[in-house]
């Protein structure tokens, strides 16, 4: 265990202490044996850090003590999210401020054998980059030093089931959705026969891994889309607050709870070969800015049915309380809207409900000033036609949002189970 | 002591991280009677992170970190691999102000209780003729022979790599190699 502590401190905070401290050297602090002694720590570190961290326990999985001299990274620099278990990293996992969602198709003639081979190329990239461990012919080792709490998850689209000659195993609801009439659905934000959701609390994290996943994917199957999205940045607010939208909204107050029966019970599959998967909706909802800005506040909050300064709905004092459908204005009207979204979106039975893990994106601004951003809609759930269909099928028929919200991409996968040290992803399926 | 330590726990960790078949080598079997046998206990040789970069045909190049648990100097004299007839340890180096590849003279010395690293740019082991494709997230089996006369075998992953092009030896057709194939990841026949 000795060796454990400068390992530690070298993926913590090497690369600011390095450069920090080579900034601040004065002749007279370089003859002071506090320096000399942080720059020996320093140099040892760095030394031993780009084998040593290879040891993916070792990266960073717990605090370290900061070395007196060095400005310590942020203490979640290092953070590790566990890459192996019976789920995949990245569900269950409290979201972190950056994701990318890609979306490939897979080439012509891949087969069952070749998706074996890819998938052990992918995990063994998402095993060590995970872990704060360069991927195995890194071309950028130090860029992994940083896991920042990465998660790497995979999805299989229905095309995928079909090219692996496996669509028996593939769960009936793993299919396009039906159409709903608030569609606008593009292709360029449509379907794919594979996922892959990076996430990270470090957006350079997001895209190194990002570059290292896409170059062992390539020869198997071409980038069909790829969607970036953002939260608030981690630590800007305390744990498990709820986050805004760029419409302003709380958005996510009615969610599972990671460690609950009622999570297990709606997220996980139980049975078959995806047992301990579970599947992906991956919405892509175009805010209508414009039109939202002309709106004011109170019917603002009559369409949500909460308020927008605290997410209170409108029977409500606070964030959590539970909206009282039945209360009627003094004229005899609901207080929340029977169009309202909480009441069209309201799931009794949090075994039927869904995971949302969504993301704000923002693509930028056209030349008249019009934003491009909306909310990158993740719903995890057991099973899409018991869980997230119905609940879209309301929406879809009356809910007053619609008007300033925008269905304009649409994709569904099945994630299969997480792995141990020696298995790979999907092996469940193409093993 | 203490990288010596952290490689040897890292090979353990990279044994079991592609599922592949076990990275270390049973105890070298002595060539010769004057050899003394391995007074520890444990395989001398192992390697770490082994990976050959993909290749259509002609050339290729394995990597990964020769790490040597043992007392003594290890030697790799030659490698072997089902995939190439003809296979060359080779070292890059400077030769009148240019980088040129080379047959490396008197092999690979892993010393005692060290490592060594063969990575692009660096030592490795250079497959001179293909027999097959490498494909990516192919398997493929390499055996080192030692100096003593015992062997060491080992699997190397195929992965995707753009660089590594210093490996082609001068006038020859830099092309051989291929890049980086579009429809690798098919399957084949």
């Amino acid at each position: 265990m000795a060796n454990r502590a400068p390992i530690k401190a070298a993926s913590m905070g090497e690369r600011p202490t390095a450069g920090g401290s080579g900034r601040r050297l004065t002749r007279r602090g370089l003859l002071s044996g506090g320096a000399l002694a942080a720059a020996a720590t320093v140099t040892g570190a760095v030394a031993v850090t780009g084998s040593a961290a290879t040891d993916g326990a070792a990266a960073g999985a717990s605090p370290a003590a900061p070395s007196p001299a060095a400005p310590a990274a942020s203490p979640d620099a290092g953070a590790v999210v566990p890459f192996h278990g019976p789920h995949q990293a990245g569900v269950a996992t409290p979201p972190q401020a950056h994701a990318v969602f890609v979306g490939f198709d897979l080439r012509k003639g891949v087969g069952r054998e070749a998706l074996a081979r890819m998938m052990r190329l992918l995990t063994d990239d998402a095993r060590r980059l995970t872990q704060g461990r360069p991927a195995l012919a890194d071309t950028e080792p130090e860029l992994a030093a940083l896991p920042a709490r990465l998660s790497v998850t995979f999805g299989f689209g229905p095309g995928l089931f079909d090219a692996a000659g496996v669509g028996e195993h593939r769960p009936e609801s793993v299919a396009a959705l039906p159409a709903f009439t608030i569609d606008r659905l593009r292709r360029e934000w449509s379907g794919g026969d594979l996922l892959v959701q990076i996430c990270a609390d470090d957006p350079l994290t997001v895209t190194h891994a990002l570059r290292m996943i896409v170059k062992d994917a390539r020869a198997f199957a071409e980038v069909r889309w790829t969607q970036r999205g953002f939260r608030r940045a981690a630590h800007s607010q305390p744990g498990g607050t709820t986050q805004r939208n760029v419409m302003g909204q709380l958005d996510g107050t009615v969610n599972l709870v990671a460690g609950t029966p009622d999570f297990d019970r709606a997220v996980w599959i139980e049975e078959g070969r995806l047992r301990g998967g579970t599947t992906l909706v991956l919405r892509r909802i175009r805010a209508e800015m414009e039109t939202w800005d002309a709106t004011d506040t109170t019917a603002k909050e009559f369409t949500v049915g909460r308020r927008l300064s605290d997410g209170a709905p409108l029977t409500g004092g606070r964030e959590h309380d539970e909206p009282d459908f039945d209360r009627l204005t003094p004229v005899g009207f609901p207080v929340i809207s029977e169009y309202a979204h909480i009441r069209r979106a309201h799931v009794p039975d949090p075994g039927l409900r869904m995971l949302r893990r969504v993301y704000n994106y923002d693509e930028g601004v056209a030349a008249d000033g019009t934003a491009d951003c909306g909310l990158l809609f993740a719903a995890f759930q057991a099973d899409i036609a018991r869980q997230f269909i119905p609940v879209q099928r309301r929406l879809a028929e009356a809910d007053l949002l619609n008007e300033w919200t925008t269905p304009i991409g649409s994709a569904v996968f099945a994630i299969p189970p997480g792995c141990g040290p020696d298995g790979w992803i999907g092996e469940t399926l193409l093993g | 002591m203490f990288s010596r330590i952290t490689v040897a726990g890292l090979a353990v960790v990279v044994l079991t991280a592609c599922g592949g078949a076990p990275q270390q080598a049973a105890p070298a079997v002595p060539a010769a009677a004057t050899t003394p046998p391995a007074a520890q206990a444990g395989p001398a040789l192992s390697i770490t992170d082994p990976w050959v970069k993909t290749a259509k045909k002609g050339m290729s190049a394995a990597f990964g970190t020769l790490v040597n648990n043992s007392g003594t100097d290890v030697v790799v004299m030659s490698a072997a691999t089902p995939l190439s007839p003809k296979v060359e340890l080779h070292e890059v180096a400077e030769s009148a102000g240019k980088s040129v590849m080379r047959p490396k003279e008197g092999g690979f010395v892993i010393p005692a209780h060290g490592s060594h690293e063969l990575k692009p740019g660096g030592d490795h082991i250079m497959l001179m003729g293909l027999a097959q494709e490498v494909r990516p997230g192919d398997e493929i089996s390499f055996t080192l022979t030692l100096e003593d006369g015992g062997t060491f075998d080992f699997t190397a992953l195929g992965k995707d790599f753009a660089g590594a092009k210093e490996d082609y030896q001068p006038g020859m057709d830099m092309d051989a190699h291929g890049e980086s194939g579009a429809d690798q990841g098919g399957e084949h026949g």
